[in-house]
């Protein structure tokens, strides 16, 4: 079994179901990706995983445990971490309480050493680390984001479109970083909308259409595919 | 469901005659008459509530104003006040419709950053102009025979006159307060009218050239029959004995209250009508869509902030009729007795109760409400003489409580709202439509 | 010298005076913009939990002074304040338990939690009246002024002297201690961190593993113990009367608004803008200009800008020009 298994997932926001037998895996040190089209419903399948959505039908197991029923934030000491689409940072605090919030379920003496570790990964945060995170830029932001679902040394990261409104060349920096997290044995999971770039770095990749899975392959798989190439990647 | 209200409606007929029966009849359509005027107020209330989610905290100045207005429009005029201070009342308003005009003016030509300074500037200079009028004004008047009278009177016209007047006052303070605090949170709203009425009625209270203040305004004229008159007429005394009643007094007090009660059910009538009308027209239709979801309803180009301020004045002005209506009824108007859990926060618990964005709730929850006010006081002296029974009648404690349960209407509205809220938020005649999207938050 | 005068009075009647009720109501502005930030609700109720605080302070006053406890010259209800904090504490953590809950769990619109509020305020209304009564209670004893105007007025050489009751300089020492304590504990603490963050956005709060359960308790504990104490001391420097609990919210909203919703610094400035522009705008300045003007001359009437029938019309002018000109108040609070 995966280390992280959301099988058959089926739900929605209350009304009609958006997510349809919708299964996503995970293994350690791999990063997974999540494409389609918009309001495939990505950002559902992600907040599903995380708890943050009543499902129907469907079971999550992370590393061997059913945590279907768990609340969120009861999650996070499982090890999930979680960077949502947007509103990823608390704008009011500055970009060291964001991480400190990070590590709010930690009680280890690590916590300075996991903030040297993020800072040595973004070295742009350690040099604001007073500034108030509403306060920069988007790319910045998202270095934040990350930096504080990585403070909860997380075994399982989730990432819903990091790259969001970002310029190309902070895109491939991002990937690399993540990368980066991945060889620590950490399981990614990622929702992008820059399908192509994201697929080159991916191990596994999902195709998201309407809820359902549509195709389930490696990333190289996937590129190579005919069909994917023509619908989803623009030719 | 035309069932349900067919029943609850009879239930709370079938009390009230129980009371006529078993009290007596005067006291049955004295509360009857307050159920009206009550079940008028719920209508006011419901057409913002109900119809738009407005939380409208100032029902009580609304009614006040109302009542005030019934003073003003009704009472004779008091000639010696207008002859001493006429010609200073006369200079105030001409000062405070150039100051009004200067601000204008100024705001127009002045540059956009001296805007606020130069408007402060004007208001404060037109206050202190008028005040040097209106300072003599109003000593002049509040000194002519402050026993009895001490200010200016009203128009001396029939206090029904006074009644769709009564709407209009209300209805200007609601659009007033309403442009102000629609459009942005829905709690501002509330915290604004919560501020308004309690200047309504500090000036209601304070200003005893208006209305005399604390000192109360009585006799205001009646639209129907006085006992007095009716005790001594032929035609009366020949009705009583028709009817075997059997002191004419008593057929007196309930023949005027029966007047009283056909005025108010015409009143009643009349705005259940048009709300109805309203509810069910394509402008009620949209309200509800607006109140359901007001972002797609802004996206698909209604503006929300306009009906909004429709519904407030439509409401307000409801409430101010029925404050008319109460001022007559009472003969009086006394603003000590306005206080706003009595007027305003009872109201809403009418709303709640019978079912919010349903007229015919509103009705039966005014109804309802209102009698459990009034019975409320009989039941906490029974409830605590009984429990304080053991204690004996010497005791502090008992005698304490006993004489602290007229309170325990307060502890009986607060578990109403809150179970009703809880276990029925539809109350008990759920509206039409189905309103749950409007109770969660968008997120 | 003419001009010392002109200032000691307005001192004494206005800027004394001014920072004991600004101090008052800034207690009760910061938990209704706690309340405000946390829980996302206009709580109708908060007046009402202040006097509940206040009310059980007065018991266990009345208590001690028979028991023949004092701690004079310090008025005994300072004893009683814990015990008083801890039952609207409790008052609080059960009206949530029975109430706010399970809207809270409905993810329920905002004006529902209002309207519920509306329900609470009622029941605590209710015992209010059914405990103590609706009548005026004092129950402020120990030494009534630190510097009294007399002694004041020798030792500054002047004809105006400047009083200052005991109340009031015990108002503005609580209130400047449980302040510095309130930021301490939001700045630095752990808990602290985890409302402000659960304030900036209860989603990502959740994601970071904060429990909400319990940043809305903690929320309610330090709201309530600031409604106790500003009631407490509103009630040791006036008079405690029920039914002003409900008026006062009217400041207290004002003050909250003006500051920026859920904006605890804006909370105090608010309530100390409100206070001032209160006791100013009610204040008659006929002796004060007087001293300023020739000798011999005094202006006619009280030159009084509003009769203090009006005060709480102060604060509602207040609050529209906040809502006309600045509707996200001087702090940028959180509106929709
Ligand atoms: N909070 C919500 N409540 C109700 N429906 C939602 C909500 N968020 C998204 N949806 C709907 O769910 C569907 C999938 O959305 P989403 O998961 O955000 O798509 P994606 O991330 O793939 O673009 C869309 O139809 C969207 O309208
Ligand atoms: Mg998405």
């Amino acid at each position: 079994m995966s280390f992280l298994s959301a099988t058959g997932m089926t739900g929605g926001y209350g009304g009609t179901d958006i997510l349809h037998d919708c299964t996503i895996t995970v293994e350690k040190g791999e990063v997974a990706v999540v494409v389609g089209p918009n309001g495939a419903g990505k950002s559902t399948a992600m907040k599903a995983v995380f708890g943050m959505l009543n499902l129907r039908e469907g079971s999550v197991v992370l590393d061997g445990k059913d945590i279907t029923s768990l609340a969120p934030q009861d999650r996070v000491p499982q090890g999930m971490g979680f960077v949502p689409q947007n509103r990823n940072v608390f704008v009011s605090m500055t970009v060291e309480e964001n991480l400190d919030m990070g590590a709010f379920i930690r009680d280890d003496d690590g916590i300075e050493e996991t903030k040297q570790q993020i800072f040595d990964l973004f070295p742009i945060l350690g040099e604001k680390r007073n500034q108030p995170a509403g306060e920069l830029s988007g790319g910045q932001r998202q270095q934040v984001a990350v930096g504080r679902a990585l403070m909860t040394r997380p075994k399982l990261l989730m990432l819903d479109e990091p790259t969001a409104g970002v310029s190309p060349i902070v895109m491939d920096e991002l990937f690399d970083k993540i990368l980066e997290v991945a060889k620590t044995g950490v399981a990614i999971l990622m929702v992008e909308q820059n399908a192509r770039q994201a697929l080159e770095i991916a191990d596994h990749g999902f195709v998201l259409v309407q809820g359902r899975n549509r195709f389930t392959d490696t990333g190289e798989a996937l590129l190579a595919n005919e069909e994917v190439r023509r619908s989803f990647l623009g030719g | 469901m035309t069932k349900r209200v067919a029943l609850l409606y009879g239930l709370m007929c079938l009390v009230l005659i129980a009371i006529g029966f078993l009290q007596s009849w005067n006291v049955a359509f004295g509360i009857f008459n307050l159920c009206v005027i009550s079940a008028v107020m719920a209508l006011g209330v419901n057409m913002q509530w109900g119809y738009a989610g407005l939380f409208n905290v100032g029902v009580m100045g609304f009614t006040a104003l109302g009542g005030l207005t019934a003073v003003l429009v009704s009472m004779p005029p008091v000639g010696e006040a207008w002859s001493v201070a006429g010609g200073d009342i006369a200079l105030s308003v001409l000062s405070l419709v150039a100051t009004i005009v200067a601000v204008i003016y100024a705001r127009r030509v002045v540059p956009p950053a001296l805007k606020l300074p130069v408007t402060i500037i004007l208001l404060l200079a037109g206050y202190f102009l008028i005040g040097v009028f209106f300072g003599p004004a109003t000593d002049a008047i509040e000194s002519i025979d402050p026993a009895l009278s001490g200010y200016l009177g009203g128009a001396g016209l029939p206090v029904l006159v006074a009644w769709p007047i009564a709407g209009l006052v209300a209805a200007g303070a609601g659009w007033l307060i309403g442009r102000i605090a629609l459009g942005l949170r829905a709690d501002y709203l509330a915290i604004a009218t919560l501020g308004i009425s309690e200047i309504i009625i500090a000036i209601i209270k304070y200003e005893e050239w208006l209305s005399r203040g604390v000192k109360n305004v009585t006799g205001i004229p009646r639209p129907v029959p006085y006992e007095v008159d009716l005790i001594e007429s032929e035609w009366f005394i020949s009705l009583a004995n028709f009817f075997g009643a059997n002191e004419v007094s008593d057929a007196a007090g309930l023949f005027v209250k029966l007047c009283y009660a056909v005025l108010f059910v015409v009143v009643l009538a009349i705005i259940m009508w048009f709300a109805e009308r309203a509810l069910k027209s394509p402008w009620g239709r949209m309200m509800r869509a607006i109140r359901d979801n007001r972002d797609a309803a802004a996206a698909m180009g209604k503006d929300v902030k306009r009906r909004h301020l429709q519904t407030f004045v439509l409401g307000c002005a409801v409430c101010g009729i029925a404050g008319a209506m109460l001022t007559t009824l009472d003969g009086q108007l006394t603003p000590t007795s306005y206080i706003p859990l009595r007027y305003t926060f009872l109201i809403w618990v009418m709303v709640i109760l019978g079912g919010s964005g349903n007229n015919w709730g509103s009705i039966l929850g005014g109804f309802i409400i209102w009698f459990l006010w009034v019975e409320a006081e009989p039941f906490g002296n029974w409830f605590m003489t009984t429990i304080t029974a053991p204690l004996g009648e010497q005791s502090e404690l008992a005698q304490h409580l006993v004489a602290g349960a007229a309170y325990m209407r307060y502890l009986m509205m607060g578990a109403i709202l809150l179970v009703v809220m809880r276990f029925a938020p539809k109350g008990l005649i759920p509206e039409a439509t189905n309103r749950s999207t409007a109770m969660t938050r968008s997120s | 010298m003419e001009i010392l005068n002109a200032l000691a009075l307005f001192a004494n009647f206005v800027v004394v005076p001014a920072t004991a009720y600004g101090a008052q109501l800034a207690l009760g502005a910061l938990g209704v913009t706690l309340i405000f930030g946390i829980l996302r609700f206009a709580n109708f109720a908060h007046g009402e939990l202040m006097s509940f605080g206040t009310m059980i302070t007065i018991l266990v006053t009345w208590f001690l002074q028979n028991m023949g406890v004092s701690i004079a010259p310090f008025p005994t209800a300072l004893l009683a304040l814990p015990i008083g904090v801890l039952a609207a504490i409790s008052m609080a953590l059960v009206t949530d338990r029975m109430v706010f809950r399970f809207y809270r769990k409905q993810r329920s619109n905002p004006i529902v939690f209002a309207i519920v509020s509306v329900g609470v305020m009622f029941l605590i209304a209710g015992i209010i009246r059914i405990v103590i009564g609706p009548a005026d209670q004092s129950f402020a004893d120990g030494q009534r002024f630190i510097i009294g105007a007399f002694d004041s007025r020798r030792a500054l050489g002047l004809d105006e002297g400047i009083a200052i009751k005991q109340s009031q300089l015990i108002t503005v020492v609580v209130t400047a201690v449980v302040v510095a304590w309130l930021f301490w504990f939001l700045q630095k603490t752990r808990s602290g961190k985890a409302m402000r963050a659960y304030s900036d956005d209860e989603d990502l709060a959740l994601l970071s593993g904060i429990n909400p359960e319990r940043v809305v308790m903690i929320c309610w504990v330090i709201a309530a113990a600031l409604a106790a104490i500003a009631g407490t001391l509103y009630g040791l420097d006036k008079t405690y009367k029920p039914f002003i609990f409900l008026q006062i919210l009217l400041p207290i909203f004002a003050a909250t608004i003006l500051g920026g919703i859920g904006q605890p610094v804006g909370a105090i400035l608010g309530a100390f803008i409100v206070a001032f522009s209160e006791v100013t705008v009610t204040y008659a300045f006929k002796k004060f200009l007087a001293y300023l003007g020739p000798t011999d001359w005094a202006p006619e009437g009280l030159v009084q800008l509003l009769s203090t029938d009006y005060k709480f019309a102060v604060s509602f002018i207040i609050l529209v020009a906040v809502l006309l000109i600045r509707p996200t108040g001087i702090i940028r609070g959180k509106v929709i």
